[in-house]
């Protein structure tokens, strides 16, 4: 008899891949204008809703999104958590607020980050706007807008949020 | 049981490279084809969703829910996926059917698979312990498989060759064909190898694409008044993941799958065989025992083109509108998933 093995209970086997990614047509057209500074979302032919950013259809009547809208730098915050926990390499110190901000035009939210605000005042239906990073350093992503920040406005009531025209409160 | 019909099949062209498309832009216009061939608005006037795809293609986690905004699912959709190809998802939709949960159904299958080198990518879905870590590429292990025919003398490098010429002049009558021409099987000889003992013409290409199918009870598809194709069998068997305990120059499971879907119970005028490799072609018709009275591949099969995860749903479109344009009564479709032919689908179609 061989003499006796040490039991296998582990194989590491890391899996690499390489992609050319492309983020598609639509999102293709979003990040060319957010490279420009400008925020903005497509409307759907059918239910006019607006998309941001937008991944090429509306989700609910399944067709294209083509009419591309310009969207305001405020926003309000649908709903929000506070985060407690540090993410590893990530520079943000918690506890720091991500939200889920609708901007004004715009019928759906996406996930940003909140600062310059007191963490326990944040809440649902809150205005905020835009703070964006220089000029020099927008590419093609997202975080061109460094965070959005408290305004001095009054609350969106619950069932207004994601129906402020692009001029917000003044209809 | 309920006999079920297909009434409506579309496919995308398929291509080396979409280009920036995402998925649900590369599936939205073969969808609004499909429901305006049904006559129907979107997923919602059908009772049942079913798509095959598989993430690992475009390398985008939950690239497969990205589909699904392509349906027009408000108010809620019944939908289902599979990690295969979507002539899968049409089993599953067959069984829904079948057990009265719905009266129709659609299936699309889609695959980007130019963003990633898709014969590595295929190599993760080897088993995880002895293969998958090695990374044997999907050409490899059929490189491997042709060797062993070629070995054994079962095929010569000119049947090969004479499967690459059929297909190739076989797709010039395939407008969404993406490799097709008057092609010479001594022309694929002169070329020079590639992985021995395969040269290019011998492996399907990358393909970018998508393509649709809608079904339903024979009830409804006369309430629709839509010409339409019988499934008059189904079913699929699967080999050991184990590629050493296969014998990998027969297709035992392609055998078993086709006899248990009844092909047998009539002439078979057309087979479409899902082919990636042009000796696979070979294994498939032997292993199916089809004769010179079988027209196989008139679209040139998926040496034409290779949509991963739709081409599967297509070789059972491309019997379907052989059958409702009246060139044939009856016909055989082939799918296959996994390493050298592993896992095989096969379906009976007639005329109604
Ligand atoms: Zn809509």
């Amino acid at each position: 008899m061989s003499e006796e093995q040490e039991v296998v209970t582990v194989v590491k086997a890391p899996v690499y891949l390489k992609y050319n990614f492309t983020a598609g047509a639509a999102p293709a057209r979003f990040l060319a204008q957010i490279k420009k500074g400008v925020l903005t979302g497509q409307r759907c032919p059918k239910c006019s809703a607006v998309y941001v950013p937008p991944r090429g259809s509306c989700g609910g009547c399944g067709v294209a999104t083509e009419e591309e809208v310009v969207l305001s730098n405020k926003a309000t915050v649908q709903s929000f958590t506070i985060v407690y926990i540090p993410i590893p390499n990530n520079p943000i110190q918690p506890p720091y607020i991500i939200a889920n901000v609708v901007p004004d035009g715009a019928n759906v939210s996406f996930i940003h980050l909140m600062s310059e605000c007191v963490n326990e005042d944040v809440h649902i239906g809150a205005r905020v706007e835009a703070v964006w990073k220089p000029k020099e350093e927008w590419g093609f992503a997202m975080d061109n807008i460094r965070y959005y920040r408290p305004i001095d406005e009054p609350n969106v009531p619950v069932d207004q949020i994601g129906k402020l025209s692009v001029n917000g409160q003044e209809g | 049981m309920k006999e079920i019909a297909i009434v409506g099949f579309q496919q995308s062209n398929s291509v080396s490279d979409a280009g920036a498309v995402n998925e649900v832009e590369m599936i939205m216009p073969v969808l609004s084809r499909i429901f305006q061939q049904v006559g129907i608005n979107n997923a919602q006037d059908v009772g049942f969703v079913c798509s095959g795809s598989c993430d690992y293609l475009q390398g985008a986690a939950f690239a497969f829910v990205a589909g699904v905004d392509a349906l027009g699912a408000v108010p809620p959709i019944k939908e289902s996926h599979v990690e295969m190809d979507a002539a899968w998802a049409l089993y599953e939709s067959i069984l829904k059917i079948r057990m009265g949960h719905a009266d129709s159904a659609l299936i699309y299958g889609f695959g980007k698979s130019s963003p990633g080198e898709l014969p590595i990518v295929m190599s993760q879905q080897l088993d995880p312990y002895y293969l998958a870590p090695l990374w044997v590429d999907s050409i490899s292990l059929a490189a491997l498989q042709a060797r062993l025919m070629l070995d054994q003398g079962l095929i010569t490098e000119r049947d090969m060759a004479e499967v690459v010429s059929q297909s190739r002049r076989n797709a010039m009558n395939n407008p969404h064909a993406q490799l097709a021409g008057d092609v010479a099987p001594d022309d694929v000889l002169a070329q020079e190898m590639y992985l021995s003992p395969l040269r290019k013409a011998d492996i399907c290409p990358v393909s970018d694409g998508a393509s649709a199918m809608i079904i339903a009870t024979v009830e409804k598809a006369k309430e629709w008044g839509l010409p339409y194709a019988i499934i008059s069998g189904i079913d699929h068997c699967i080999e050991t993941h184990n590629l050493g305990m296969r014998d990998l120059t027969d297709s035992v499971s392609t055998r078993t799958a086709a006899k248990r879907a009844g092909m047998g119970a009539g002439p078979v005028e057309v087979a479409e065989l899902y082919a990636p490799f042009s000796h696979q072609e070979i294994i498939l018709s032997r292993a199916l025992g089809l004769g010179d009275e079988t027209l196989i591949n008139p679209s040139g099969g998926v040496l034409a083109g290779n949509l991963m995860m739709a081409s599967g749903l297509s070789r059972i479109g491309e019997v379907f509108n052989r059958i409702v344009s009246g060139e044939v009564q009856r016909g055989i479709a082939h799918a296959t998933s996994g390493p050298c032919l592993q896992h095989n689908l096969v379906t009976v179609l007639e005329k109604a």
